[in-house]
């Protein structure tokens, strides 16, 4: 049956799934079983360079940070467009060409929105 | 071979270019300029719509396979347009009111828009997954749009979670009807799938998946929790939104999917959707007895009148499809004719939400109260309003393919949902009056009220005319 044969060709992905699963349950399940566990106050507490832990792990943020964060990876994907882009550009001619340029006038609207919204700007 | 035929697209190219246009235009005027931003997005729309009308509705494919646009298509593409308008010309005023005018909303509900017709023309699983995100993101952004209020924050954020989740289980599906059919166009998977002689497992499971994203986005049992917190915690004029326009996309986008690709396991699906409209049906009849927020009891409305839209469905024939058009139309301008009066219910400039303030609203404004009463009747499916007939072609359709359960359930539990329409007309016409809403009605809102009043009279005089243009713009999917 044909579509036998289509998930036959997906086989190497099973089974790498299977070694994969069996070695990572392996090492865990080993390192729990052999390992010696002999916990003290010590060794239970937070572990800062060796001073006492000075506040919680999880503090708060100022959003100011994600919007950075956002902004470029919007405009490192860009990147990651251009450079496939370029290099083949002398295959995909001027559809290619025109194609990436009309990409860019959108993400160009996208950049002045943001500019003018002050998204920029840190103060 | 590129095929670069963009002529079909038009009507979407143009509201993308002026979406961004205004959006520039936007952003260096300030959000002083809304409302001349909310007017423009509405004329690009009416633009579009000419465009529409100018373009030729024979069946094309185009861009490789991914965009298809035909009569049905196009029927829908018109009945989305209309709805953003109607929703533009009902939040102006609205949006001032609550002081959340900013010019992104507008833009937002345009850029949705693009995504809802690029659902109904979608040929291809990933242009539909692509309209799809579009119209969702959109959405998303609209719902947590008054950013200073608890509730609306609280509905973004849930809209965006669920709407995520339902996403994935979309892609998921997908992902496993591509492995099994090989392809994610359209024809080819239909083509596929006629070549079994039996189904293979994983294709209904697929289809299992791509049903449970969908039924997120039409809101239907057992995937609706959601719709009840984010039509009560979004804006009002984002709510109207929600009630009108993504629901004609997703049924839209829902019958291609199932009349084309899918129709060879077709077994399969009917079951499914079978369940899916039932359960939508009660849960939207009973729930919504206990509602006191008028917002909450639209959101089970819809919820039930998805499942009556989705009989029309599971009937699988080309009256069926027709039926679903036409009820689909109906509902769209019953929900714009209330949620014109809902966003009107105002008492010094703080809106009022409740069922029990729109008591004896028959002395204080008899012309509101008489217009919601007819909007009411409507929707409990009374003769000889338009409504009846929305009901009357679906059940029709489903006793002639012999549907005879899901047709009585359906009688039966929309005697339930009259219950509760009826109830807003007694609290309106027979309770104590309270003090009067504020009196300033903006013209839009008129406007839509008159002629949402006007539809449903007048639809009995002359019904041939939709409903053969409902019929024929379903029955395309059957060719």
């Amino acid at each position: 049956m044909a579509s036998q044969d289509f998930l036959i060709a997906y086989l190497p992905i099973l089974i790498f799934m299977a070694v994969a699963s069996v070695i990572s349950v392996a090492m865990i399940a080993g390192s729990l079983l052999a390992g010696p566990r002999k916990p003290d106050a010590e060794k239970l507490s937070a572990y800062e360079c060796g001073f006492d832990a000075f506040s919680d792990a999880r503090n708060k943020f100022d959003v100011r940070f994600y919007l950075v964060t956002l902004l470029f990876i919007i405009f490192d994907l860009e990147i990651a467009f251009l450079f496939p882009w370029a290099i083949a550009l002398g295959d995909i001619g001027v559809f290619g060409f025109w194609s990436m340029m009309v990409f860019l006038a959108v993400l160009t609207v996208g950049f002045v929105y943001e500019w003018k919204k002050g998204g920029l700007e840190w103060e | 071979m590129i095929d670069f035929n963009l002529v079909p697209l038009l009507p979407e190219l143009f509201l993308a270019m002026a979406a961004m246009g205004l959006l520039i235009v936007g952003v260096a005027h300030g959000n002083s300029v809304t409302p001349v931003i909310c007017w423009a997005c509405a004329a690009a729309l009416v633009v579009a719509s000419f465009l529409l009308f100018g373009m030729s509705w024979e069946k094309q494919i185009v861009l490789n396979g991914m965009f298809v646009f035909d009569n049905f298509a196009g029927f829908m593409k018109l009945l989305i347009i209309l709805g953003l308008i109607t929703t533009l010309a009902l939040s102006v005023k609205y949006l001032e009111q609550e002081r959340i005018s900013r010019f992104e909303y507008p833009v937002l509900i345009v850029l949705a828009g693009i995504g809802m017709m690029m659902m109904v023309s979608a040929s291809n699983l990933l242009a539909l997954y692509m309209g799809l995100e579009l119209q969702s993101l959109s959405l998303y952004v609209l719902a947590a749009f008054n950013r200073n209020s608890l509730r609306s924050a609280e509905a973004g954020i849930k809209y965006f979670v669920l709407g995520a989740l339902s996403s994935g289980m979309l892609l998921f599906g997908i992902s496993l009807i591509y492995g099994f059919t090989g392809s994610i166009d359209f024809g080819v998977i239909r083509g596929a799938l006629e070549g079994l002689e039996a189904i293979p497992f994983g294709v209904t499971f697929g289809l299992v998946f791509i049903l449970a994203g969908l039924a997120f986005k039409i809101s239907a049992v057992p995937f609706h929790m959601w719709t009840p917190d984010v039509y009560q915690g979004a804006p009002t004029c984002v709510t109207a939104l929600f009630a009108i326009v993504p629901k004609v996309a997703a049924i839209g986008l829902l019958m291609r999917l199932l009349y084309e690709p899918f129709l060879p396991v077709h077994d399969q699906w009917m079951q499914i959707i079978y369940f899916v409209s039932l359960g939508s049906m009660v849960l939207g009849a009973f729930a919504a007895i206990a509602q006191a927020n008028i917002k909450r009891l639209l959101a089970y409305s819809s919820i039930g009148n998805m499942g009556y839209a989705l009989i029309g469905i599971v009937v699988g024939t080309p009256e069926g499809a027709g039926a679903v058009v036409l009820y689909i139309l109906i509902y769209m301008v019953m929900t714009a004719g209330v949620f014109a009066i809902v966003l009107g219910m105002r008492r010094d400039g703080i809106a009022a939400e409740d069922i029990s303030d729109l008591s004896g609203l028959s002395k204080t404004n008899p012309i509101q109260a008489y217009a919601m009463a007819i909007f009411m009747f409507s929707m409990s499916g009374i003769p000889p309003l338009a409504g009846f007939f929305g009901k009357l072609f679906i059940f029709q359709a489903a006793v002639s393919a012999e549907f005879y359960v899901l047709a009585t359930l359906g009688i039966m539990t929309s005697v339930v949902a009259a219950y509760y329409y009826l109830k807003i007309i007694k609290v309106m016409f027979f309770d104590e009056s309270i003090e009067a809403f504020d009196k300033d009605i903006p013209f839009a809102r008129r406007v839509v009220l008159f002629v949402a009043v006007a539809f449903l009279l007048v639809f009995v005089i002359r019904p041939e005319a939709i409903v053969e243009s409902a019929q024929n713009a379903a029955a395309v999917l059957f060719t």
